[in-house]
């Protein structure tokens, strides 16, 4: 009999391969926390530079004492689905708090924000129904594709034309069309033509999700994310968002104004068949929230610091994404000189993430790395420096580089 | 346009070798992950070329049966026939 692995023997492959250049990048242990922005990491102090931790809340005052009075009174958990013992009053006032910070009428909270999406998109779409996701969607948006019954077509990337394309070639059809594109993008960092996607839908009539994880908090004047910042908020029929990166905690949400949304609860299975956040995180995540809604200086000093370490990369030469934004992904000619220059920043204390195919689009090799409202320039200005010395080991930037382009 | 299956066929191939590596050999009988050395996601690519070379809608779960090129162009042929 061929063993149950046996499928996963190039992934098995692929990962031996990395441990050979050093550490295993799937499995380094954080072994002190000391701040949102400081560590220890395989027995290195490292600075944390690829933790999607945007505002840098894990270690607010606020969020922690709401969270432990939260953990005194409540318990540390829920044991059961918000359909049943699983809605305790703060899950309730979460959505509202939630919902009323994006002006919309209506907020489910789930319990991660892979599901979040799993949830909506699978249970929203329905067999005659079709599906427009951009192709370098999240893995949770794929999966939720595979989870409902709808027809599933991918645009090009952030290519507003390719979507009117694919949305004119089911003209005639019935079934209602649902477009699914994220604010920023975790890989590169670029961010979807939001008007021209509100335009396209507009036009051809369909109904459109955002999924703003790494832009709730980091875009926006009061830092609701890429619609706020496109001014597309009317046109967009739901947001998705998580908890897990600018506030810190864990959890997710979808929200809408479109009448009839509640009755997603006692219909979407990856929301009523799973046990609900614990008191204690449902606690943190508003006071995170309240302190977003009340303190605009965090979303600006995170863009301010996105874009020192963009530039600070650009100057010394290297590739990177499209736009400065607080994702800065750094490009590699291969994935074993990117697995090999990740091993050298472990060592000297800088952790970011290792990106290779074919979790990256057009096939990058990416050292991705993120920042946070709570980095000084100081540390900023050192990782640069440490960045690019490795660099001068590998001869990276080589020749005259520019920016990692966009397909055409 | 035709709706020939031997023309789908060789204007997929002629597609199919633009985006492989020069020289690269190619036959409707190769399988597309094994024989062809394309990721999940180079495959997904592909198949978007082939949407708009023929204005079809390849569905993704259909994409995922997909053994051989030539399992392809049976889809892309089905398709242009309205008969999904
Ligand atoms: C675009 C996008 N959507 C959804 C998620 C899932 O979020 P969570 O960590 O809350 O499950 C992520 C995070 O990995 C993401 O990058």
């Amino acid at each position: 009999m061929m063993s149950l692995f046996a499928k996963f023997d190039d992934v098995r492959m692929a990962l031996e391969g990395f441990k050979t250049l050093g550490r295993d990048p799937s499995n380094i242990r954080f072994e002190q926390i000391l701040s949102p922005t400081e560590a220890v990491a395989d027995g290195h102090s490292v600075l944390l530079f690829g933790t999607n931790n945007y505002l840098g809340l894990t270690f607010d005052p606020a969020c922690i004492e709401a969270s432990v009075a939260a953990l005194r009174s409540l318990g540390t958990g829920t044991t059961g689905s918000r359909v049943a013992n699983g809605t305790y009053a703060d899950h309730a006032a979460l959505e509202r708090q939630i919902a009323a910070f994006y002006g919309k009428s209506n907020a489910m909270v789930f319990t991660t924000g892979y599901q979040a999406n799993l949830g909506l998109i699978s249970t929203l779409a329905g067999r005659d129904d079709y599906l427009l996701i951009d192709a370098d969607s999240h893995a949770s948006i794929y999966d939720a594709c595979k989870l409902g019954t709808a027809e599933v077509i991918r645009f090009r990337h952030n290519d507003a034309e390719d979507l009117a394309r694919r949305l004119r070639r089911l003209d005639g059809r019935p079934g209602n069309r649902i477009v699914v594109t994220e604010g920023i993008y975790s890989m590169l960092g670029d961010t979807a033509p939001l008007r021209e996607i509100a335009a396209v839908k507009r036009e051809l009539g369909a109904f459109l999700i955002v999924d703003e994880a790494h832009s709730l908090g980091v875009l926006g004047e009061r830092g609701r994310g890429l619609c706020e910042a496109a001014d597309v908020e009317a046109d967009v029929d739901f947001v998705v968002g998580t908890f897990s990166k600018s506030l810190g905690a864990i959890g997710g949400f979808a929200v809408s104004d479109l009448p009839g949304f509640d009755v997603l609860r006692v219909a979407c299975r990856p929301y009523m068949f799973t046990a609900s956040l614990p008191p204690a995180v449902i606690a943190s995540v508003m006071a995170a929230l309240s302190r977003l809604d009340a303190d605009r200086s965090l979303s600006a000093r995170v863009r301010s610091n996105g874009r020192r370490l963009y530039d600070g990369l650009v100057k010394a030469g290297f590739e990177v994404g499209p736009e400065a934004n607080p994702i800065v992904a750094i490009k590699m000619p291969d994935p074993a000189t990117a697995g090999l220059f990740w091993n050298r920043l472990v060592d000297e204390g800088i952790y970011l993430n290792l990106a290779v195919p074919p979790t990256t689009p057009m096939s990058l090799s990416l050292l991705r790395s993120s920042v946070s409202a709570a980095h000084t320039e100081a540390q900023i200005d050192h990782a640069i420096s440490v960045i690019t010395a490795i660099g001068r080991e590998f001869g990276i930037p080589g020749g005259n580089k520019t920016r990692v382009s966009e397909p055409a | 346009m035709t709706n020939k299956v031997e023309d789908i066929e060789r204007e997929i191939l002629d597609l199919l070798a633009k985006q492989l590596p020069e020289g690269t050999q190619v036959s409707a009988e190769m399988r597309i992950a094994r024989d062809l050395g394309l990721d999940s996601v180079g495959i997904m690519d592909f198949v978007m070329d082939i949407e708009d070379r023929f204005d079809i809608s390849i569905p993704l779960d259909l994409i995922a049966e997909l053994e051989t090129v030539a399992d392809l162009c049976t889809a892309a042929r089905d398709l242009l026939k309205g008969a999904r």
